[in-house]
């Protein structure tokens, strides 16, 4: 348990010139169970690098380096897509077209990339064992490098994306830049996510076990398999509960059917994200000096 | 090598207190909690691991921590390298750490060797110019060349000792900790890590060194400190803490205490 981060004395780093050898840590007890933020988030920048390689590990044993590794990362998602459309469309007697189908990958690929993110980070404490038990490190890490998995699985679909939803004569327009903030939304968003699981996970051991119901439920509920605009008013309050709920509306408006999102979906998709992430990352920060003891 | 005063020590520990709350649970979930409710079980129990210790290492000062199990020993290795802050008090670490904890190196079995000592050398603040210019040293000092692309599953346990000794002593820190590992591998390793001790002993380098091996303790440190339930009972010459250790112990110096390395 980290959480005391070493403070670096300036004056120390001056007198030398290899870094390294220059460290002075002071660990003193924490207040309110908080880390000092500082030095933590100076230690776990300096330390970003593991996160990468970390995450470049989880990777190449998934074979994504390869390039049948790739073409699975692309197949998946689509046949996926395949599937929902056809069941949306029987659902729908058949009144589904390409546009909808356009509709239903975009918001299926950024949808995976929020639950990959889950599901990847949510053993990434537990799985840390001997490394958290011997090593000093700001143990956020370990979350952040699972969403950075999940973020390098979620680029290449985007890419596949592009050609349908031209095929499908949706509109390119400025519009699509949307999709630059939104990533970023759903990046935060993420990143709070895996936090809170993450540690959860150390308390409650079952939770990976009931995870993908949970996951299941939550896809079911975004606007991922429908439009959000189709949503009965008496079940907007499933939208606005849903942390994906005003993203993903914001996200299929720009990205899908070149509108500018709606505000009232931009603040519910900004409240979300941050909120979720300032919760997920205090609750981590203050729980991790126990993870020590607790593995 | 330093630019600190020779009089500043390079490990200070200020009546420090660790407790930590510990699950009686090996796997706490969810259903145990939600079926346990309103039976007020008792399921986390407080652990004063340490209390109110206070010691200095100055800088190339050995000092060994004797101390039977459960006497803090480890945990008080833990709050030196940070790994658990403490409570109350403070420490005070000048100097990049290395650590060779009871558990070793290795944290992933389904990683490759290299990955392991890659990705624990980044997690310890090392940058990958550093870790590129050791690895082979660390490789070598091993032996484990023909292993190092192979999952670690495949180690023996020795195999395991090796790297992590390795890691520990070949990174040049300016402190080692070293917890109870230092009898890994076979005969001949165990020589050649025994030597490489004495070497970095005699070095000028600030080690904090667990054993059990009561000889060690007296051949390779400076001074030793003996942790009893938490509280540090002795601190004097390696001799005196040894001998009154012994003394407690009521086991007298025989040939099991004072062999192994």
């Amino acid at each position: 348990m980290s959480s005391a981060p070493p403070k670096t004395d300036p004056a120390l780093n001056g007198a030398r010139e290899d870094e390294y050898t220059s460290e002075r840590h002071v660990y003193e007890p924490h207040k309110i169970g908080l880390p000092p933020i500082g030095p933590y988030l100076r230690e776990l920048w300096r330390r970003r690098e593991f996160a990468r390689e970390m995450s470049r590990t989880t990777l190449r044993a998934q074979h994504f380096n390869t390039m049948f590794g790739q073409l699975w990362l692309v197949l998946n998602p689509l046949l996926l897509a395949g599937v929902y459309f056809v069941l949306v469309d029987i659902l729908r007697s058949g009144s589904r077209g390409p546009a909808f189908f356009a509709h239903l990958m975009a918001g299926l690929f950024a949808y995976y990339f929020v639950s990959d993110s889950v599901r990847l980070s949510v053993k990434s404490v537990t799985g840390g064992g001997r490394l958290i038990l011997n090593t000093a490190f700001p143990r956020a890490l370990l979350p952040i490098s699972a969403v950075m998995t999940a973020f390098a699985r979620f680029l290449p679909t985007l890419i596949v994306y592009l050609p349908v939803h031209v095929i499908a004569g949706l509109p390119v327009g400025p519009e699509l830049l949307w999709a630059f903030p939104l990533t970023g939304l759903m990046l935060v968003l993420a990143t709070g996510a895996a936090m809170l699981v993450s540690s959860l996970q150390v308390y409650f051991r079952d939770l990976k076990n009931f995870l993908p119901y949970l996951l299941r439920v939550w896809l079911y509920a975004s606007p991922v398999l429908y439009y959000a605009h189709e949503v009965p008013d008496r079940y907007d309050w499933l939208l606005a509960l849903n942390p994906l709920g005003g993203l993903l509306t914001a996200w299929s408006d720009a990205i899908n059917q070149g509108r500018t999102p709606d505000a009232s979906s931009l603040i519910l998709a900004v409240g979300w994200s941050f909120g979720v992430f300032i919760a997920g990352a205090l609750f981590f920060m203050s729980r991790e000096r126990e993870f020590a003891v607790r593995l | 090598m330093s630019s600190l005063s020779g009089s500043e020590p390079r490990v200070k520990v200020e009546d420090v207190s660790v407790t930590y709350r510990t699950s009686l649970e090996s796997a706490p979930t969810l259903k145990d909690t939600v079926l346990r409710l309103g039976r007020r079980q008792q399921v986390v129990r407080e652990i004063e691991a340490l209390k109110n210790v206070s010691f200095e290492v100055p800088e190339g000062q050995v000092l060994g921590v004797v101390g039977a199990n459960g006497a803090g020993k480890s945990t008080l290795m833990r709050t030196v390298a940070g790994i658990l802050p403490p409570n109350s008090g403070r420490v005070e670490v000048h100097g990049r750490v290395s650590t060779l904890l009871a558990l070793g190196v290795g944290f992933n079995r389904k990683m490759t060797g290299r990955q392991n000592v890659v990705l624990g050398g980044l997690a310890a603040g090392l940058t990958r110019d550093q870790l590129a210019e050791k690895y082979e040293e660390i490789v070598a000092f091993a032996e484990l060349e023909d292993f190092m692309d192979m999952p670690m599953r495949t180690y023996s346990s020795g195999m395991y000792g090796r790297l992590a000794f390795a890691v520990a002593v070949v990174m040049e820190p300016e402190i080692l900790l070293i917890d109870e590992a230092l009898s890994v591998g076979d005969a001949r390793f165990r020589k050649k890590s025994f030597r490489k001790m004495r070497q970095l002993c005699t070095e000028d380098r600030t080690i904090l060194l667990v054993s059990h091996a009561l000889g060690s303790i007296k051949e390779l440190c400076d001074m030793a400190i003996w942790m009893h339930k938490g509280e540090l009972r002795m601190w004097d010459e390696p001799d005196a803490v040894v001998d009154a250790y012994t003394a407690f112990l009521e086991v007298g110096e025989d040939a099991f205490t004072m062999e192994d390395v």
